[in-house]
C-alpha cells in the first residue's frame, strides 16, 4: 500500500470511526461508509490540512470513492 | 456568558451592531471582529472591536482567508442598507445594491465560516431581519426583498447545519431608534408611533439582548427561528 494510501486511510478512520478492514478500494464514503454530505466536507478539509493542498469545490464533489481520493491526493498534493 | 468566545458582527458602527458588540463586551466575549465601510466611522468607545474596513458590496473581489485568518463562535450578520423609493420610480442599480449588500454578501461570510463551524462542531448564527420581511412597506420592495429572503436561508441552513451543533437563527426588528430610523420625518415618527401597541420605538440595546439570548447556552435548542421584536407592531 502507498504512502499516500496509507494517509488517507488513517484520515477515514478517524473521521467517520469505521474499521480499517472495511475500507476498500472502491467503498464510496457515503453509501459504503457511512457518511453523511457533511462528512464528505469534513473528509476533504482534513486531506487537505494532511496533504497540504487544496481541493477546489469542482474536484471535491468528484471525490465519491476511497480511490478517487487516493488518487487524487497522488496526482496533485505537494 | 460569552467567555473564551469569538464573534464576528457585521456593520459595527450602526446603532443596532455597535449596540451588540457592547453587549457581548460586557458579557465577556473575548474577541469581537466588526466591519464597516469606513475606519473614521468607529467611536471612541469601540477600541475593543477589531474592525475590518471593507464594503460589503465589494466582498466578491477579497480575500476572506486574508482578513479573517481565524475562525470564530458567533456570527452576526447585521449589516445592512437601504435605498428607499416606490417600485416604479426604483432603478435596477439601488436594487441591485440593496440585495447584494443585505443578502449576497452573507453567503461570502457563510462560505468562509461555517466550515470553520462545521470543523469546531459548534457556531451561532444569527441574522438581522426586519419586520418589513413578514409585513411589506411601501417604498421598500428591495429591502424587505432582501430581508425576507434571509427566512429562507435561515430555514434551509438550520436543517443543513443542526447535527454539527450549528444553530442558525434570525431576529426581526421592527422600528428601533437607529441611523436608519434617524432619517424619517416627525410625521413619518408620529404615524408609526401610533401604529405601534407599546406606542415607542425600540433600543438598539433590545435586539442586542435578543441576539445574545439566540448565541447563549439558554438557546442550545433553538434553531431555524425568526424573533420577532417589534413592540406589538405586527404579531407573527
Amino acid at each position: 500500500m502507498s504512502d499516500i494510501e496509507e494517509r488517507v486511510k488513517k484520515i477515514v478512520v478517524e473521521h467517520l470511526g469505521v474499521e480499517e478492514a472495511k475500507i476498500q478500494s472502491e467503498s464510496k464514503f457515503i453509501d459504503d461508509l457511512g457518511a453523511d454530505s457533511l462528512d464528505t466536507v469534513e473528509l476533504v478539509m482534513a486531506f487537505e490540512e494532511e496533504f497540504g493542498c487544496e481541493i477546489p469545490d469542482d474536484a471535491a464533489e468528484k471525490i465519491v470513492t476511497f480511490k478517487d481520493a487516493v488518487s487524487y491526493l497522488s496526482a496533485n498534493s505537494n | 456568558m460569552f467567555n473564551e468566545k469569538k464573534l464576528l458582527v457585521t456593520g459595527g458602527t450602526g446603532s443596532i451592531g455597535s449596540s451588540i458588540c457592547e453587549y457581548f463586551n460586557d458579557n465577556g466575549c473575548k474577541e469581537i471582529f466588526s466591519t464597516t465601510t469606513n475606519l473614521n466611522k468607529v467611536k471612541q468607545n469601540q477600541k475593543f472591536i477589531n474592525f475590518k474596513e471593507f464594503d460589503l458590496d465589494n466582498i466578491q473581489n477579497l480575500n476572506l482567508e486574508e482578513i479573517f485568518d481565524t475562525d470564530v463562535d458567533y456570527l452576526v450578520l447585521n449589516a445592512g442598507l437601504n435605498r428607499d423609493n416606490i417600485f416604479l420610480r426604483m432603478s435596477l442599480e439601488d436594487w441591485n445594491k440593496v440585495i447584494n449588500v443585505n443578502l449576497n454578501s452573507s453567503f461570502h461570510l457563510l462560505k468562509h465560516f461555517t466550515k470553520k463551524m462545521v470543523k469546531n462542531r459548534f457556531g451561532r448564527i444569527v441574522f438581522v431581519s426586519s419586520v418589513v420581511a413578514y409585513t411589506g412597506n411601501p417604498g421598500q420592495v428591495n429591502y424587505s426583498a432582501s430581508k425576507a429572503a434571509i427566512s429562507g436561508v435561515v430555514k434551509s441552513l438550520a436543517l443543513e447545519l443542526s447535527s454539527r451543533n450549528i444553530t442558525v437563527n434570525s431576529v426581526a426588528p421592527g422600528f428601533i431608534q437607529s441611523n436608519m430610523t434617524d432619517k424619517l420625518n416627525e410625521d413619518q415618527k408620529n404615524t408609526i408611533l401610533e401604529r405601534i401597541p407599546m406606542k415607542k420605538l425600540g433600543n438598539p440595546s433590545d435586539i442586542a439582548k435578543a441576539v445574545g439570548f439566540l448565541c447563549s447556552e439558554n438557546a442550545n435548542y433553538i434553531t431555524g427561528q425568526t424573533l420577532h421584536i417589534n413592540g406589538g407592531l405586527a404579531l407573527i
